[in-house]
């Protein structure tokens, strides 16, 4: 008769269960009638309280997680929107986004565009965090404290026309406390700074959490992010290969004074956080060297072109 | 009401508001007080926040006060209070993202906010559950009072307009109002708070400090040589 030992075997686990659950009610009684400062109460309610705080804490993570990360997605779209100059009030961020903006993947070692990779899925947070999609920085060169960072770069287009009037870049680094998750948007030309912006910080705010102030960022425009040549060799804009010069845009203490040469590479520094502006200086000369977008700005800034 | 809410509720509710403010008389909880009140959108999430935490820290605290060893007393009483700020930040995360962005660390900092504190050990440890939550409501209203009256001068005086809506044109749109940048700034909250105390115990006599010094003219041969 297997029906009947299952019916058995079930009500045994029934009982074993009520068995368990009394004798915890048995403990329990026992605890707390025990003087609230001996030392086993102690340890019971510690151990209690911790694992009910534990599983309120988890569930509330858990629970809320679907919903924090789609608004951290729609956060993202909207800083690229808002570095783009795209940004309008009220206005349907996801549809401006996939009408305006166009996603490219860059190869950061050789410049040139990957089309074998879903530009749309591909998350270079999450690839910078996978051995198999990410580089190690060799120590001396990791001015931005990053460590790693993923082969490929997304980075973003905005067209007009067809032609494309800038060009954003994701960029990060460590500050002080934190590290800064930001965008870098120039002009087509490669060389010429539009805005800046950081989405995702934990500087001191008031402080070093001004990197998100749109005053201080209004000062990014129209600096340029490489030291120019005395004579650069233009043609239709474009610089010949000689004249990229290194990358040189930093922030300063104090304010720029505009009237001097090389203004145009700086930027007033945060008061009262010197090591977040050091830090906003090493990860823009980061993502703008050769281990960052260098060799792709190259070939945006050159006659030759960005291969795909 | 009196059907309702008994003499003690109604007492702990009402006198947090003006007679026993935590932070106009008690002076408690002044750090978030000077960093959110820059907008009225802030403060307003940052006041809930506050008013959820300490009444439900307070009626859980009750709840479980009479077995509450006293040598781990206060750090069972900050894993609760830090258990209920992280379900609030979590929950501001996901339902009100931007506020709780420009909020940054200071939903995370009502874990040290002296008045949830002072709520669980100086009420909640010694009354019953229900009474407690009140407490803690009154307490939060309390508070809330206070950042909405410094939220609306700020926002107002510094950026002229409420809500983000405007209310006084300003001067760069072409309008007349030139604004306070100062209002802008957390010290500015610190000249109401002080403005919003002096004028309380003006109206209220009995909230003034006793003095702890006199000032007295020297009597005559005590003042040295001439």
């Amino acid at each position: 008769m297997p029906n009947k030992c299952k019916h058995m075997e079930k009500l045994n686990a029934t009982l074993e269960q009520y068995e368990q659950y009394r004798k915890f009610i048995i403990y329990k009684d026992k605890v707390l009638a025990l003087g609230n400062d001996s030392l086993e109460k102690t340890i019971a309610i510690a151990v209690s309280l911790c694992l009910v705080c534990a599983v309120l804490v988890s569930f509330a993570a858990v629970a809320l997680k679907p919903l924090q990360v789609g608004n951290k997605a729609a956060d993202m779209k909207k800083n690229i929107l808002e570095v783009a100059g795209l940004l309008e009030d009220g206005a349907d961020i996801n549809a401006a986004f996939s009408d305006k903006i166009e996603s490219k993947i860059v190869d950061l070692e050789t410049g040139d565009y990957v089309d074998s990779v879903n530009a749309e899925e591909y998350d270079q947070r999450k690839a910078a965090k996978d051995p198999a999609q990410s580089i190690l920085i060799p120590k001396d060169k990791d001015i931005a404290h990053i460590r790693v960072k993923a082969k490929y770069a997304k980075v973003f287009l905005v067209k007009e026309a067809g032609q494309v009037k800038s060009i954003i870049l994701p960029i990060n680094g460590y500050g002080l406390w934190s590290t800064l998750y930001g965008f870098l948007s120039l002009e087509a030309d490669g060389q010429t700074v539009q805005s800046i912006n950081f989405y995702d910080q934990q500087e001191t705010p008031g402080l070093g959490g001004e990197v998100v102030n749109p005053v201080w960022r209004a000062l990014w425009k129209g600096k340029k992010v490489y030291a120019e040549s005395d004579q650069p060799s233009l043609d239709k804009g474009l610089i010949g290969e000689a004249d990229i010069g290194e990358p040189a845009l930093s922030l300063i203490k104090g304010t720029v004074d505009t009237t001097k040469p090389g203004s145009q590479y700086q930027v007033d520094g945060l008061a009262g956080a010197t090591l977040t502006s050091t830090g906003v200086t090493n990860l823009v000369r980061y993502w703008t060297s050769n281990e960052g977008f260098a060799p792709y700005l190259k070939k945006v800034r050159t006659v030759k072109g960005v291969k795909s | 009401m009196s059907a309702i809410l008994n003499d003690e509720t109604k007492k702990v509710l009402t006198t947090p508001l003006v007679n026993d403010n935590p932070i106009t008389l008690q002076v408690l909880g002044i750090c978030s007080a000077l960093a959110v009140t820059s907008q009225m959108s802030t403060s307003l999430i940052m006041a809930l926040a506050l008013t959820l935490v300490t009444a439900f820290s307070s009626a859980a605290i009750s709840a479980i006060r009479n077995h509450i060893p006293s040598s781990i007393r206060i750090i069972v009483q900050m894993t609760i209070i830090a258990s209920l700020v992280i379900v609030v930040d979590q929950l501001l995360k996901a339902f009100a993202y931007d506020v709780s962005k420009q909020l940054s660390v200071f939903v995370g900092l009502i874990i040290t906010n002296c008045i949830v504190m002072g709520r669980a050990e100086g009420y909640a440890m010694k009354n019953p559950p229900l009474e407690s939550f009140m407490d803690g409501i009154g307490n939060g209203l309390g508070y809330s009072l206070i950042l909405i009256i410094v939220a609306f001068f700020r926002e107002t005086l510094g950026s002229g307009k409420l809500l983000g809506i405007e209310v006084f044109k300003l001067t760069k749109d072409g309008g007349w109002y030139d604004p306070n940048g100062l209002m802008l700034l957390p010290p500015s909250a610190f000249f109401i708070i002080g403005l919003i105390i002096w004028g309380v115990r003006q109206w209220k006599p009995a909230q003034a400090e006793k003095v702890e010094f006199k000032i007295m003219a020297i009597s005559h041969g005590e003042g040295g040589h001439h």
